[in-house]
């Protein structure tokens, strides 16, 4: 396990997003690309082999007119900390080049892509689709190349890549903080492009153990149950399979919270 | 062969020096490590200094603060600004991608002159100084000839120093025919100005509000300036305001607001006079601003006042059958309007693309006056417009003059429209009969910051327009489908690269002005557009040349904005924090000097026609607008591509949104080929069933189906405008069209 920063709290970066607030428009997919260096290419329509580390789904209520109501829900990689946040997240458990980690520092679990040799066993393991296979080579077209960040190497054909919380930043973060002689950072430092792009201000980032921080408000994490929400109105994607995600939904609307997990026909109403 | 221990060995051994001797297994070592391996050619970035450089997106009229983060000459990425008074640090999917227009493949980089016939896309490479004499030179003959008139601009705006630049330039040329592109703007100005005698933008308090009305304004669909909207609406949830949703499909904001009420579309004004109704009924009205601030609310001689129509034509057994809405939801909707401490009632469907009707946003603006909600907190107010632009008077010499006289080929501001300033919708119509000697032919067309060849309905009226205009000039800094069918392109530097202001962003409550400034320098051989005007002016000499005393646009931008100047250069925006919208006793520029409710008519309450008969057309086509696809000026860059829902855009397929209910009595099912067929035009698409649109209605995005632009955007899908065409209002003379009847077949 990595120790190196005994002088620093463990982290546990989290997210929170709002659903009552989300309006789909789509701004955190784009920033996130933006950020990220993430390609793109000529027919994104197949939406199987369409990279986005941040996808905007629509969720219906699958009633008829008039009494149809619809929902987004942005889904980021959940950073899963697995059962009893020990780092076993599905895709690090299986990943056989080590080249998805969980760190125990911050609970993001990374992605390096030298080390990917595009098995894509993690892929399959991930129950929430938040990796892509890069089947192609990158292409950008004109001066495109231009635009490139030198914050987030561009990925090659073969590899498989995921949000990364925007580690990067993180690192800049920490980065700016110790040249100014700090071992902590602000909760304002260190914020994913998504949320700081987000025009509704649906989603709020931040560390989940640090009671002071706004996603610690918004949820109350419970402890004793790997950070299962207190707020009844927030949920974690699939809580039922107990990979133990980082991030959270809020929503007012019964039906999007039920939504979030699988249920058997004739399964009691009530949300586990 | 009988094979001994010795010929086996032998083989094995030359079989395994024979495997490791050819190339085949090296060769499949090395491929599958090249597999799994950096490969050189994947770029890496070049590291450098960071700097961050503000300015405004200039992409729509919402006027974002922007933040460009550059890696030495690079920009790298496009953020909001904190602290902006329109956006405060978010930013919309446009704005974040940027980048990819600044940098892609879409940029027109030098002046291009047509070779091939009219859209065949062979072009010829031409100096600045060449194309500019020979636009001098075109210019110059149609005077020597007396027909100044027949030169034309359209503008994507008609604020800023730029399309006043251009409409100077005309007006000294002497062509009245400077138009822009339509959108509700338009309707709002009016009503604020037949109503409130005002010349004035509309400034609509969403965020102070605590209850909006909305009768099919997509507010966090991209209407009004988008980013402030989906604020506004982040702002309303949070103080626990209330957001009703007037319209029969299910959008973003149908389905994020607290209620939603489908409606038979076309019909909004029915219901805004039928809840009117109610709130006069139960004299739920402000008394102080009906009684002292008002006219024409009770009867003059010989003139129906709006109540006694209210009350004894808007019965809402009558309205209920028109709209389609319940009575008792009609009776509770307007109690809790007409009882919320600041309630407000906006218009304009989607986006606001399309001006609507003037009688819908008359009666719908009507509801605010009722419950005394203009110039308040919370409710709309009249914003001038930021008056900054002071140039020397025009000196016209006889041409000029004489062409200056000539009625506009649009008919705006005849006898028939007086009070309408453009009216782009009827153009395309008028060239295309001007062959029958009605008016005049148009010579010369400029285009500047407009794509009217994709985003003006029926593009094919519109595109056999363009053909009959010899000589077309487009500004466009990308090749989209109007500089695809121009016969000279000059291009602009794209909104990264140059200065421009840009007042008053749509619906803010105080005058404003943005100013866009170069983020990274021209990366091609590109010229803004005002530095072009200036350089055609000094190149026509006379009286056109003297109005032009600036060397450059740059200067002229400086001079004209003053003292403003060194505040816009600094923070990119200029707010006029002095405002605040008149009293009620100054407010009325009216002849009463109150706020005037207009005479209505029993015709006004019937729904705004559209095109088609019901007997062929069994349906219903509304174009519907979406954030991700930009339908403007703008096409979605390959970034906003790809987050386009594959139930909206599959391969190059169209999906034509159905509810289930239609589609089964149609034969249809969920991605099903059918054939969809308008007055205006025929198309394949594919099915989507949804249960959120109302049954006998079908809906297909504005934004997809572009001819030109890259490979990520050309080609796909459908473009609405195709299928559609405009209605005329008959006072305004604005496009109404909210839709056009339709069919669908099996394909």
């Amino acid at each position: 396990m990595n120790k190196e920063h005994k002088d620093t709290k463990t982290k546990k970066f989290g997210m929170v997003i709002d659903l009552d607030l989300c309006t789909g428009c789509g701004a955190c997919m784009v920033a996130c690309m933006a950020e990220n260096n993430v390609p793109f290419k000529e027919d994104e329509s197949n939406k199987l082999d369409s990279i986005t580390w941040m996808r905007v789904y629509k969720l219906t209520n699958g009633k008829s007119f008039p009494d149809t109501d619809i929902c987004y829900i942005p889904r980021p990689c959940q950073h899963c900390g697995g059962i009893g946040d020990h780092g076993h997240s599905p895709c690090v458990s299986v990943c056989p080049a080590t080249a998805t980690d969980y760190d125990h520092e911050t609970g993001i679990v990374s992605q390096i892509y030298t080390r990917c040799f595009g098995c894509r066993y993690c892929m399959a393991a991930c129950p929430y689709h938040a990796r892509y296979f890069n089947w192609w080579d990158p292409v950008w077209p004109g001066d495109m190349k231009e635009s490139l960040s030198p914050n987030v190497s561009p990925r090659m054909r073969g590899v498989v890549e995921k949000c990364s919380f925007c580690f990067h930043r993180y690192q800049q973060a920490k980065d700016r903080a110790y040249a100014n002689g700090r071992r902590e950072i602000e909760e304002n430092e260190y914020q994913t492009a998504c949320t700081q792009a987000c025009p509704a201000g649906a989603i709020t980032f931040g560390d989940l153990n640090n009671p002071e921080h706004q996603v610690h408000k918004l949820v109350n994490p419970d402890p004793k149950h790997c950070g299962r929400p207190k707020n009844p109105k927030a949920f974690r994607l699939l809580e039922r399979l107990q990979t133990n995600p980082k991030v959270y939904y809020i929503s007012s609307r019964e039906w999007v919270r039920r939504a979030g997990d699988n249920y058997i026909k004739n399964e009691s109403k009530q949300i586990a | 062969m009988k094979i001994d221990r010795r010929s086996f060995l032998s083989l094995g051994v030359g079989a395994v020096a024979g495997l490791t001797l050819s190339p085949l297994p090296w060769k499949m070592m090395d491929d599958s490590s090249i597999w799994t391996q950096m490969w050189p050619w994947t770029p890496v970035p070049e590291d450098g200094e960071v700097s961050y450089v503000n300015s405004t997106c200039t992409l729509c009229p919402g006027g974002c603060g922007i933040l460009v983060r550059k890696v030495n000459e690079r920009a790298v990425k496009i953020e909001g600004l904190k602290g902006h008074p329109v956006n405060d640090g978010g930013i919309c999917i446009l704005g974040l991608s940027g980048l990819q227009l600044l940098y892609g493949p879409t940029r027109v980089k030098t002046p291009l002159k047509r070779v091939g016939k009219r859209g065949e896309g062979r072009w010829e490479k031409i100096s600045w100084d060449k194309a500019i004499s020979e636009v001098a030179e075109k210019l110059k003959n149609l005077r020597k000839e007396n027909k100044p008139h027949t030169v034309g601009c359209i503008s994507g705006s008609a604020n800023g120093t730029l399309p006043k630049l251009i409409e100077r330039f005309l007006t000294v040329y002497g062509s009245p025919n400077f138009m822009k592109i339509p959108s509700i703007q338009d309707s709002y100005e009016l009503t604020l100005h037949l109503t409130q005698g005002v010349q004035a933008l509309a400034g609509v308090d969403i965020e102070n509000s605590d209850f909006v009305l909305s009768f099919g304004s997509g507010i966090i669909d991209g209407w009004g300036s988008p980013v402030r909207m989906f604020k506004a609406n982040s702002a309303l949830k949070k103080s626990g305001g209330r957001l009703v949703q007037i319209e029969p499909r299910l959008s973003n904001t149908a389905a994020k607001a607290d209620r939603w009420i489908p409606i038979n579309p076309g019909t909004e004004a029915a219901l805004a006079l039928g809840l009117a109704h109610v709130i006069v009924k139960k004299s739920l009205y402000h008394k102080d601003f009906i009684e002292n601030y008002a006219s024409g609310f009770y009867d003059k001689t010989g003139d129906n006042g709006f109540k006694r129509f209210v009350l004894d034509e808007c019965g809402l057994d009558k309205i209920s059958k028109i709209t389609g809405v319940d009575k008792t939801v009609m009776e509770t909707l307007a109690k809790n309007f007409a009882k919320a401490k600041k309630p407000i009632a906006i218009s304009g469907r989607g986006q606001g693309k399309s001006p609507g009707s003037l009688n819908e946003f008359m009666a719908v603006h009507a509801l605010n006056a009722l419950v005394g909600n203009i110039n308040k907190k919370g409710g709309i107010s009249a914003v001038p417009e930021p008056d900054f632009i002071n140039w020397p008077e025009l000196e016209m010499d006889a041409i000029a003059a004489k062409g200056m006289q000539k009625e506009r080929l649009d008919g705006a501001g005849s006898n028939k429209f007086p009070d309408t300033g453009s009216l782009l919708n009827r153009f395309a119509q008028s060239i295309n009969s001007g062959e029958t000697g009605k008016k005049y032919p148009m010579e010369v067309l400029f285009v500047a910051g407009a794509n009217p060849c994709y985003t003006m309905p029926d593009t094919k009226t519109t595109k056999k327009a363009f053909g009959k205009i010899p000589f077309v000039v487009s500004f466009s800094p990308y090749m989209d489908e109007t500089a695809q069918n121009a016969d000279l392109i000059l291009p602009n530097h794209t909104c990264l690269e140059r200065y421009e202001d840009m007042p008053a962003p749509v619906g803010l409550t105080k005058p404003v002005i943005c100013l866009s400034k170069p983020v990274v320098s021209p990366l091609f051989d590109t010229k803004q557009t005002g530095d072009v005007i200036i350089a055609l002016a000094k190149a026509l000499s006379g009286n056109i040349s003297k109005a032009f005393v600036w060397d450059s646009y740059k200067t002229c931008l400086e001079k004209t904005l003053g003292s403003k100047w060194d505040v816009l250069v600094e923070d990119g925006i200029w707010v006029d924090n002095d405002f605040t919208a008149p009293a009620w006793e100054n407010a009325f520029d009216t002849p009463s000097a109150k706020f005037e409710f207009y005479a209505l008519k029993t015709d006004d309450i019937n729904p705004v026609k559209i095109e088609g008969d019901d007997n062929s057309y069994p349906l219903v086509l509304m174009p519907y607008d979406s954030v991700r696809l930009a339908n403007g000026f703008i096409g979605d860059p390959p970034f906003v591509v790809k987050t386009v829902s594959d139930t909206v855009l599959k391969g190059k397929d169209s999906f034509v949104e159905i509810n289930p209910e239609t589609a089964k009595s149609c034969g249809l099912s969920q991605g099903n080929y059918a054939v969809l067929s308008t007055p205006k035009g025929t198309a394949m698409v594919k099915i989507n069933l949804f249960e959120g649109i109302m049954p006998g209605i079908i809906a297909l995005p504005r934004g997809l189906g572009h001819t030109a632009y890259d490979k990520y955007l050309a080609n796909k899908g459908l473009n609405v405008n195709d299928l559609i065409g405009p209605v005329e209002d008959s006072v305004s003379g604005l496009d109404t069209a909210w839709g056009i009847r339709a069919k669908l077949s099996k394909a």
